[in-house]
């Protein structure tokens, strides 16, 4: 019988030293996932690999990039409420996608505050933009031309997306018919501006750096122009009170401690002043920014009230 | 252009290079030989590694990668009736039965050659007609993708050889599958029973392991033959030479299913997936003798997997023409492309002329190569699954389902997903419907409904909404491509029972 509790001894000193040896070891020790709720090659995608060498870098581990999509990355973070809070998967995020989905889905399979954004790192806003050979050239040639043909085709990215909402709330501000035509991506919407099925994008302004010589910008939805285009005015400066794009940032699973989001929410504050990152982004159309864990919050907060609003104008809160 | 060409074969014929298409082509064969393992993950799995090397070896690996893996996905399709990615789904319906008899390698040599020659056809397209093509890309708007997609649906009543009905009946359970989900415009929520994991709807790849794989195994398992192997091996000498001269013999199929192929991929949305079955379809139509597809004859696997390695170059042209990606692993090497700081469009090919043309270049040596790498891959693969006992092969089918169907989205449901669906391909194989209908409708449904709602959209400027779908002469030509579709094997019942019926006269005589 002795014998017995020696070992059992034995080993609940070797299972509480394993414990305490983990709880010291400094985070983070083994390869951290960082999870894209979206297609492989799409922007999420893209701004994931811009960081993934730069964090590499800082955490001093490799990053793996997965992909969990579906619902418009609804299924990926119904799945970050159930991870293991350790801090070694990581969710990429989206606003307004993780604000307007439990508003309108009866069971989007996550609520917003349960996403625990700890950085958001860029900005994408939203552009109208025509084909270059259109004869659109200014936002008043828009009104125009919409005046006089209602219910113009507007093509954009997803639905309810930044890119939906941005066109309704455009046409409530200017009081324009606009006929909102979803398409399952940005690189989707492009080639149908191109071959000429709809008359104009309402786009973000990745699309316009990515595709130069054949979408032509109009004007930019966002406090200042952006970097990528700076020949192109914003609304605010033609004196329409029109802002919208989409946010991306980082989540940790629910539960996670605190320090472990101190240090990842540090480590992606690194990553986005590494002068690699900023150039890459910034070519791209992406306009960096640099909310921590407590600006996230009160971004998502503030943003919900002004999408509750929105939806509910639109009739399109779920009942 | 020339120069660029012949500056890019320097880049090529170094050992290190030709090394890594070596090893692209390997890679692509396994991950395409697993059900799973699609050319779209494969590709997105090796994107990181090319962050160490110059963006031109870079897009060479990963269009090796590219290349093998939908040719390697005829491997799986022939040995156990399952394809391993869903260009591969066609070479099921001719590969399987012909490995059945015996006839394994015969095939997977038809396969390779008929490979080779539609990835061959498909790069010449993209080196030489790139831009004229790329426009044909714009010109399909909402209304020509609907469609498209009822073209496809049409398929079915040549592919459904035995009942047409149950053919149709099949597809029309691939669509209903198909609407589970987020709907793909207007995001309303449709049939998830309350469950979030169902959002993302049905995977086709989940769907495709369910429906081919586990009845197959299921089958296998409870046919309590006597048998031990699964087929028997003949083995016959000069099987090499006599099976590359037999595939060269059919250039009508092996051009006319390697065009379809490249057109296929030059649309965005559609891919290997579509051009295969469209392919199958066309052979079928042209063919003196289409009642033996289906039956285990070569023009039916050269058909589907001289079209779905035409898709590869073929989907390149909107992607280095326009920065708009024809089939999805080109959304890939399109982010490869914009992280390396090289923007897809016209000015690729003069400020970075060398990169393309080495690329371009890389993807023909590729695909040369593919033929000897494939064929001892091919061979030590037939050999290991023709040896295999069924007590064996079949454990190990049910265990690469599920590491497959797990692995394309990283999701535990899919597991449940594939294996309920498995259970019910499993009953309906039963009540003889077939697999390919099925996933037809799940491929297609998504791509007619997405047409379908935008072109009702944008119909609403039209005094009648409805109008927006014959407005456009492209929709009439492929109206009226689909009745011909339609009608084909109907008239040819007819004629081939008045036939039959003379025959039958003369004999009495």
């Amino acid at each position: 019988m002795k014998k017995y509790n020696v070992i059992i001894f034995l080993m609940v000193v070797l299972v509480g030293m394993t414990f305490t040896s983990a709880a010291l070891a400094e985070f983070p020790d083994k390869p951290l996932t960082y999870v894209i709720c979206f297609d492989a090659g799409g922007e999420s995608d893209i701004t994931a690999r811009i960081q993934q060498q730069s964090l590499e870098k800082v955490l001093g581990v490799p990053v793996v990039v997965v992909y969990k999509k579906g619902g418009g990355g609804a299924v990926g973070w119904s799945d970050l409420m159930r991870a293991k809070p350790d801090g070694y998967t990581v969710y990429g995020t989206n606003l307004p996608h993780t604000i307007v989905q439990p508003m309108t889905r009866g069971n989007a399979g996550y609520e917003t505050e349960k996403i625990e954004n700890i950085y958001m790192f860029e900005f994408t806003p939203d552009i109208l933009a025509v084909s270059v050979d259109s004869e659109i050239k200014t936002v008043d040639d828009f009104i125009k031309y919409a005046k006089a043909n209602p219910g113009v085709s507007v093509g954009g990215s997803g639905q309810p997306s930044a890119n939906s909402l941005g066109c309704e709330a455009f046409g409530k501000l200017t009081g324009l018919k606009l006929t909102y035509i979803s398409f399952t991506g940005s690189g989707t919407a492009v080639p149908a501006l191109l071959g000429g099925h709809v008359k104009a994008l309402m786009t973000y302004t990745s699309m316009a750096a990515q595709y130069p010589d054949k979408i032509r910008p109009i004007a930019v939805a966002a406090d200042k122009r952006a970097q990528a285009l700076p020949n192109v005015p914003t609304f605010k400066e033609l004196g329409y009170e029109f802002v919208e794009g989409a946010y991306r940032g980082v989540a940790v699973p629910p539960g996670t401690p605190k320090e472990i989001k101190m240090k990842l929410e540090q480590a992606f504050e690194k990553v986005n002043y590494d002068p690699v990152v900023i150039k890459k982004m910034e070519d791209l159309g992406f306009i960096m920014e640099y909310y921590g864990e407590d600006a996230s919050r009160a971004l998502v907060t503030k943003l919900t009230d002004y999408y509750g609003q929105l939806l509910k104008d639109l009739g399109l809160l779920k009942k | 252009m020339l120069d660029a060409i012949v500056a890019s074969f320097g880049n090529i014929f170094t050992v290190k290079v030709i090394l890594m298409i070596i090893a692209g082509l390997f890679g692509g064969l396994m991950a395409g030989a697993l059900p799973g393992l699609t050319a779209t993950m494969a590709v997105a799995l090796l994107v990181p590694f090319t962050f160490t090397m110059n963006p031109t070896e870079g897009l060479i690996v990963l269009g090796a990668i590219y290349m093998a893996c939908i040719y390697g996905g005829s491997f799986s399709a022939i040995l156990v009736n399952t394809p391993g990615t869903p260009s591969s789904i066609g070479t099921t319906f001719d590969g399987y039965p012909m490995a059945k008899r015996g006839e394994g390698e015969r095939a997977i040599l038809i396969a390779t050659f008929s490979s080779a020659y539609g990835g061959v056809i498909g790069v010449l397209f993209l080196l030489f007609l790139a831009p004229p093509l790329a426009s044909v890309a714009l010109k399909f708007g909402p209304p020509a993708y609907f469609w498209m997609a009822v073209f496809g649906i049409t398929i079915i009543s040549s592919l459904a050889s035995k009942s047409i009905l149950k053919g149709f009946i099949g597809g029309a359970i691939g669509l209903l599958i198909s609407t589970i989900g987020i709907a793909p415009i207007g995001g309303d929520v449709r049939f998830t029973a309350g469950f979030p994991q169902f959002q993302g709807g049905i995977e086709l790849i989940v769907a495709l392991i369910g429906f081919f794989c586990i009845p197959e195994a299921l089958t296998m398992i409870s046919n309590r033959t006597q048998k031990f192997h699964l087929t028997e091996a003949k083995h016959k000498g000069g099987i090499l030479f006599k099976t590359f001269l037999e595939v060269m013999k059919r250039q009508g199929n092996l051009l006319r299913s390697s065009i379809l192929g490249t057109i296929v991929g030059i649309l965005p949305g559609a891919g290997g997936s579509v051009a295969n079955l469209v392919a199958y379809n066309e052979a079928l139509r042209v063919s003196k003798t289409p009642e033996k597809f289906g039956t285990g004859i070569p023009d039916g696997i050269i058909a589907t997997e001289s079209s779905n390695n035409a898709v590869v170059g073929g989907g390149m042209i909107p992607l280095v023409t326009l920065g708009i990606p024809g089939a999805p692993p080109d959304a890939i090497l399109y982010g490869v492309l914009l992280l390396h700081g090289l923007r897809p469009g016209p000015e690729l090919f003069t400020t970075h002329s060398e990169v393309v043309y080495t690329f371009i270049m890389s993807l023909f040596v590729a695909t040369i190569l593919m033929i000897p790498v494939g064929i001892i891959s091919g061979r030590l693969l037939h050999r290991t699954v023709v040896r295999l006992p069924i007590r064996f092969l079949a454990p190990i089918i049910f265990f690469l389902t599920i590491i497959g169907s797990y692995s394309i989205r990283n999701n535990v449901t899919d597991i449940y997903i594939m294996l309920t669906l498995g259970v019910l391909g499993y009953i309906l194989k039963r009540l003889d419907f077939h697999p390919g209908p099925i996933t037809l409708g799940l491929i297609l449904g998504p791509i007619g409904e997405t047409g379908f709602v935008q072109a009702l959209l944008m119909g609403q400027v039209l005094p009648n909404k409805w109008m927006i779908f014959f407005i456009h002469p492209l929709s009439w030509v492929l109206i009226i491509l689909s009745l011909l579709s339609l009608g084909w094997p109907l008239l040819m019942k007819k004629f081939s029972k008045r036939w039959k019926i003379k025959e039958m006269t003369i004999d009495e005589n």
